[in-house]
C-alpha cells in the first residue's frame, strides 16, 4: 500500500483501485481542535484538487480538496461521534473517507512521505 | 471604513510581549495590526483552563487613553450616550462612540481615575482595530481645554477566571479586598505602578492590568508562576466572549449599526436618553422609541455543525437575519451563535433555520448569555 501526500496537506492511501483519504498530522495541528468534519455522502463524484469536505475547528471552517478524481465509497462514520479523531490520529482512525481511483496517473503528481517531510519543513 | 488618505501601508506591529508569547510556544497572527498569540497549548485547553482556573491574556493591542481637564466629563459627555459626570473615582462603566447617525463607532470602557484632590481625568479603554479612529474623532470633537493622551508605552493584560483572584491576592496581597466587579484602583507593586480594574471580556471573575512596557513580561512571569494561572490565546478570549454573549466590535456591531439594535440600550442612562446633548441622540431615540426593526440575538444551533459570520438565518422561506458570530462553545459541547433578526422573530424560543453551505441547521432564539456570568459584586 503506498501513501502520498499534497500540497493541500491532504494523504491517501492507495490499495488496490480504492484510496482512503484524509488530512495530515501537520495539518491538524495548525488547524487546533476539531469540532465537526462536513464528509461527502457515498456516490458524491469528486475531481482533483475540488471541494471534497470540510473540517470545523472552534475558530473555522476550511475546505479539504480531493487529492485525485473519483468516486466516494464511504465516509468515516466514526467522524462524527468524535471530530477529535482527527485531532488524536489524523493519518489512522481520523480517516475521512473512500473513493475510487478515477485516474491513477494523477498519482505521480503527489509527494511520497519523505518529499512531503521536506515540504512542510519548508513552510 | 476610513476615508483617510493619511493611512498607509504599514509593518505589522509588535506588542511589549511579542517576544514573551514566543518563547511560551504561541503560535502568532496579525491581528488589529499586531502580531498577537493565537493560542498556546490549544484553544479548547485554554478555554477550558480559564473557566475554571485562571487564564492570562494580552491585550495591549487595545487602545488605553486618558481625557483630563476640568471640563473632562462634561465633554465626553457629548460624545458618549452614558453618564460619566456621576461615575465616581474608581467606578468603571461600558460606554459607546456614536456617530450623528446614531452608528457604533466603538464600545469602551471608561474609568474615573481622578485622584483626591486632582485634576478630573478618565481612562478609556478603546479597541485596537478602531483605536486610531477613535484618536481622530475625539481629537476632533473634544474641546482644547482638555488633554487627550494615547498611553502608548503601556500593555494591558487581563488575568480572567474563577481563581483569577485567588492567584492575584497571593501575589498582590490585599489588593482585591474592597475591589468588586467594575471598580478600579492604582496600585504600586514594587517599582510597577500599576492600574488593576475587576473586570474583562470573558464571562468571569477576572482583573484588567495596565502596566508600564518595560515591567509586562516580569508581570506576567511572575502572575504565571502561581499554579492557576495559565497564558491563554485570542482564540479562547474569542470562544469565552461569545458564551458570555459579549458583542465584538467590527463583528456584532459597527458604524451601521445603533445601540438599540445591537441590545446595548444598558449603555443609554435614563437621564441621557431623556436629556440628550450627546452625538447621535436623535438618531438613537428614534429608534428606541419605534423599536429597533432587527435586533442581535443569541442562537442555539442543533447538531454539531457551527454557523459562522455571515450565514443567513432564515424564517420557513423569508431571510430574516444574519449570524455575526458563530462557533463551538467549548462549555456546552454544541454550536451558538449571535445574529441580528427581524425583530418579529426575536422572541425567546422562536424556531428559525441557519444556511451553512445550503443546508439548513435548525436554531432556536436563545437569552444571552450562553454561559452564565460570574462576576464578582461583593458578598
Amino acid at each position: 500500500m503506498a501513501r502520498y501526500f499534497t500540497d493541500e496537506h491532504e494523504w491517501i492511501d492507495v490499495d488496490g483501485d480504492t484510496a482512503t483519504v484524509g488530512i495530515t498530522d501537520y495539518a491538524q495541528g495548525q488547524l487546533g481542535d476539531i469540532v465537526f468534519v462536513e464528509l461527502p455522502s457515498a456516490g458524491t463524484s469528486l475531481s482533483k484538487g475540488g471541494d471534497a469536505a470540510v473540517v470545523e475547528s472552534v475558530k473555522a471552517a476550511s475546505d479539504v480538496y480531493a487529492p485525485i478524481d473519483g468516486e466516494v465509497t464511504e465516509g468515516n462514520g466514526a467522524l462524527e461521534d468524535d471530530p477529535a479523531l482527527v485531532n488524536t490520529a489524523s493519518e489512522g482512525d481520523g480517516w475521512f473517507f473512500k473513493m475510487t481511483i478515477g485516474d491513477a496517473s494523477q498519482l505521480d503528481g503527489l509527494m511520497d512521505e519523505a518529499g512531503y517531510k521536506a515540504f512542510c519543513d519548508s513552510l | 471604513m476610513s476615508e483617510d488618505t493619511e493611512i498607509e501601508e504599514t509593518e505589522t506591529g509588535t506588542l511589549p510581549l511579542d517576544a514573551w508569547h514566543r518563547g511560551k510556544g504561541a503560535r502568532m497572527v496579525e491581528f488589529a495590526g499586531y502580531w498577537m498569540p493565537i493560542q498556546y497549548e490549544g484553544i479548547v485547553a485554554e478555554h477550558e483552563w480559564t473557566r475554571t482556573n485562571a487564564g492570562l491574556f494580552d491585550v495591549s493591542h487595545m487602545g488605553q487613553l486618558t481625557v483630563s481637564g476640568e471640563k473632562a466629563a462634561a465633554e465626553l459627555e457629548k460624545l458618549l450616550p452614558g453618564a460619566i459626570s456621576t461615575l465616581k473615582p474608581g467606578r468603571v462603566r461600558y460606554s459607546l462612540l456614536l456617530n450623528e447617525e446614531g452608528g457604533v463607532i466603538d464600545d469602551l470602557m471608561v474609568t474615573n481615575v481622578t485622584e483626591e484632590g486632582g485634576e478630573p481625568t478618565y481612562y478609556l479603554v478603546v479597541n485596537g482595530a478602531t483605536k486610531w479612529d477613535d484618536i481622530g474623532h475625539l481629537r476632533e470633537h473634544l474641546d482644547d481645554d482638555v488633554t487627550l493622551t494615547h498611553m502608548d508605552e503601556q500593555a494591558l493584560v487581563a488575568l480572567q477566571g474563577p481563581n483569577a483572584a485567588t492567584a492575584l491576592n497571593r501575589v498582590m496581597r490585599g489588593l482585591i479586598d474592597d475591589l468588586v466587579f467594575m471598580q478600579s484602583v492604582d496600585y504600586q507593586f514594587g517599582e510597577w505602578p500599576l492600574r488593576i480594574t475587576r473586570s474583562g471580556y470573558t464571562g468571569e471573575d477576572g482583573f484588567e492590568i495596565s502596566v508600564p512596557a518595560e515591567f509586562a513580561e516580569a508581570l506576567c512571569d511572575r502572575l504565571c508562576a502561581e499554579i492557576e494561572v495559565r497564558p491563554a490565546g485570542l482564540g479562547a478570549r474569542d470562544s469565552l466572549r461569545l458564551e458570555a454573549g459579549l458583542p465584538l466590535y467590527g463583528h456584532d456591531m459597527d458604524e451601521s449599526v445603533d445601540p438599540v439594535s445591537a441590545d446595548l440600550t444598558f449603555a443609554l442612562t435614563k437621564k441621557r436618553r431623556e436629556e440628550g446633548g450627546w452625538m447621535g441622540h436623535e438618531a438613537v431615540m428614534k429608534v428606541f422609541d419605534a423599536g429597533p426593526a432587527q435586533k442581535r440575538v443569541g442562537l442555539a444551533i442543533e447538531g454539531r455543525m457551527p454557523a459562522r459570520e455571515g450565514a443567513e438565518i432564515y424564517a420557513g422561506e423569508s431571510k430574516v437575519g444574519r449570524v455575526t458570530s458563530g462557533g463551538f462553545s467549548p462549555t456546552l459541547g454544541a454550536p451558538i451563535a449571535m445574529g441580528y433578526v427581524a425583530s418579529a422573530h426575536t422572541a425567546e424560543g422562536t424556531a428559525l433555520e441557519i444556511e451553512v453551505r445550503n443546508k439548513r441547521l435548525p436554531a432556536k432564539v436563545v437569552s444571552l448569555p450562553f454561559v452564565p456570568h460570574n462576576y464578582y459584586r461583593g458578598n
